[in-house]
């Protein structure tokens, strides 16, 4: 295809990409260097018989002034990062020399937002995935099992928790598991304990975010994985069989490996969704004990009445940082796999 | 002789069935419990001293004098105003939707016919964009979006929403061109039509199974998204998911939760439906960028 004939086809897309999403990123990264300005003070003295008195009074017009002069804010250079919002490198240094254990660090180390979304994120995203995987290729050899009638059905049943908003989904689960709601009562009951609440306690809010988690996305890794059992060469699997494998085996040595860049597939769809994870803390309400690094963002942004916008920023390109990292060693095989493409 | 085979009751076919039946109930009971509930009092629903009370609708029977309610509903859609944002949805969803397939199916198309190598490079690019998470791109709209007041107005998230379902809608559709043999619309050049002619005449007729799955994608994106209509909406034209969000702050406290188990399932109920109609497209849909790697 010409260059000019893709130009006006790609157009309308790549503008609305470069606009929306390049240009946003490199805005966010200015955002993060910049600090809002201090307010202009005024002191002024008032001298009578009595003696001088100072006042101070907020000059808004000259804040207002540079405000337009600057809209930005004032150069701060890599300060917001290093604060005690994000990585909090003085702090930390201090806390390394006064505790005496590695886990009173640890714990101090808790005390900082950053860290503390970090902490949940990157557990939340280890912990779900692989259960994700495991237990939708367990299904999904359950179901490629069913007689045929129950085939359709099943698959209908298990798309619904994931099709389902992530609010909506998380909402209907919190409803059913909260001190009066049909699972939180009945376990109150069984441990006859009235004050067990999910919502109190941080290692029982944990479990309850990433049970949310796996019964969301599980559907997905389900339908792949039974995709891809439809695929299994039959041939292969009756060799196996004559040559003696047991089921377990076959399953083991034939349609592992067969299923294997599925996996790969799930597993770096679902790094990418984990990682983002969100919805469920404002469903559950569960930012006391568990926060993520997406809710961080959108702490910075709607808790106070001015936005924060530097440390939304640095938050964000802490985020980007991130998944950069995640993404890493696709990227690296992907460009290998084209760089190999184009030799042959 | 193989049917009889396929059909006999192993000891692993039992355990296989117990654990998908299991997986079933799990899947559906919270959905079935909800819709159920939503049609009861919030004693009944939210009952701690019984839970079959929700089943039974005893406080239910009680306080309003019928089995079911239509309370909630009456609350969240007339009091509240929750048709609103239902109203907002429908615009929200049908545009992204129509703009998203537009230009998805245009730069889809060039960048699979395209040999050079910055195909690969927009692509890679797109994956990159698809991996970040939505709340990143937030900060940077916000300022913006205010100094040019286009801030809390529906085109602006339409358009929001259309570039972040980018990405994904290009890769998908990139994939399944690649399908479409290249010498179906290179014979129609040869017959002296220029490439907008052949696209026109030759991919369109034949594009729609693709577009449609694509299309069902953009769907649920956009109508499930929460993240860019929550920041980038003022209150009156606030879409449903975040309505249900703010309906917990306020409803709560006033002992109105069951407005927002109305609301729930209100939103619920035409995803329920989506899945019916497109069941055999999401499946496919969900597996086509699987399957090709």
């Amino acid at each position: 295809m010409k260059h000019s004939t893709f130009l006006l086809f790609s157009l309308p897309s790549l503008s609305v990409m470069f606009l929306f999403i390049a240009i946003p990123i490199v805005s966010v990264f200015i955002q993060s260097l910049h600090i809002e300005h201090k307010q202009v003070i005024i002191v002024t003295e008032n001298c009578d018989p009595f003696g001088c008195e100072t006042t101070t009074s907020v000059d808004t017009e000259a804040s207002a002034k540079l405000k337009e002069k600057a809209p930005l804010g004032k150069f701060n250079g890599f300060k917001t990062y290093s604060n005690r919002m994000h990585f909090a490198f003085d702090e930390l240094g201090e806390a390394w020399k006064s505790s005496d254990s590695f886990t009173v660090f640890v714990k101090k180390l808790y005390n900082y937002p950053l860290y503390r979304a970090l902490s949940f994120t990157l557990t939340y995203t280890f912990i779900v995935t692989p259960f994700v995987l495991f237990l939708g290729f367990l299904v999904a050899v359950g179901v490629n099992n069913l007689p045929k009638m129950f085939k359709g059905p099943t698959i209908f049943a298990s798309l619904l928790p994931m099709i389902v908003t992530p609010l909506v989904g998380s909402l209907i689960l919190f409803w059913m598991v909260d001190g009066d709601g049909v699972i939180g009562a009945t376990l109150q009951k069984i441990f006859n304990d009235n004050s067990l609440s999910l919502k109190a306690s941080p290692v029982l809010t944990w479990i309850m975010l990433m049970v949310y988690g796996i019964w969301h996305l599980m559907p997905f890794s389900f339908i792949v994985f039974y995709a891809g059992l439809q695929t299994v060469p039959q041939e292969t699997i009756e060799a196996a069989t004559i040559d003696g494998a047991s089921k377990f085996q076959r399953i083991r040595h034939v349609v592992i490996p067969h299923l294997m860049p599925l996996a790969i597939f799930i597993t770096l769809i679902l790094l990418m969704d984990n990682f983002r994870v969100f919805e469920p803390i404002i469903g559950f309400k569960a930012e006391a004990h568990a926060t993520s690094i997406s809710w961080l963002i959108w702490n910075h942004l709607r808790e106070s009445a001015y936005p924060l916008y530097n440390a939304a920023g640095a938050t964000s390109m802490i985020t980007i940082f991130g998944v950069a990292i995640l993404l890493l060693p696709v990227l690296i095989r992907t460009w290998r796999d084209f760089k190999e493409k184009n030799k042959g | 002789m193989n049917t009889k085979i396929e059909n006999k009751l192993t000891p692993v076919r039992i355990i296989a069935f117990i654990f998908v039946a299991l997986w079933l109930v799990i899947a559906m009971f919270p959905f079935i419990w909800t819709l159920w509930g939503s049609f009861k009092v919030q004693a009944d629903f939210f009952s701690k001293a019984d839970w079959s009370n929700a089943i039974f609708g005893f406080h239910t029977e009680k306080q309003t004098g019928g089995f079911f309610t239509m309370g909630g509903y009456y609350g969240s859609w007339i009091e509240e105003e929750f048709w609103r944002a239902v109203i907002n949805t429908s615009i929200v969803v049908f545009f992204t939707v129509l703009i998203s397939l537009t230009f998805g199916t245009l730069g889809g198309y060039a960048l699979a016919r395209s040999t050079y190598r910055y195909a690969f490079w927009i692509l890679m690019a797109g994956l990159i964009f698809r991996a970040m998470p939505h709340m990143t791109l937030i900060s940077g709209y916000l300022q913006p979006f205010f100094a040019w007041n286009v801030w809390g107005i529906l085109p602006t998230t339409i358009i929001v929403l259309v570039a972040i379902n980018q990405p994904f809608t290009l890769w998908m559709l990139h994939s399944f061109f690649l399908n479409i043999p290249k010498d179906l619309d290179e014979s129609a050049m040869c017959d002296g039509c220029n490439r907008f002619q052949a696209f026109r005449y030759v991919i369109i007729p034949i594009m729609w199974p693709g577009v449609i799955t694509t299309g069902l994608f953009s769907f649920l994106l956009a109508y499930n998204d929460f993240t860019v209509t929550s920041m980038l909406l003022s209150d009156e034209n606030e879409t449903m998911i975040p309505a249900i969000a703010s309906f917990l702050g306020t409803v709560q406290e006033e002992g109105k939760v069951m407005y927002a188990v109305a609301a729930v399932v209100s939103a619920t109920a035409p995803l329920f439906f989506f899945v019916l109609f497109f069941q055999r497209q999401i499946v496919s849909g969900l597996t086509a960028g699987a399957v090709k790697g």
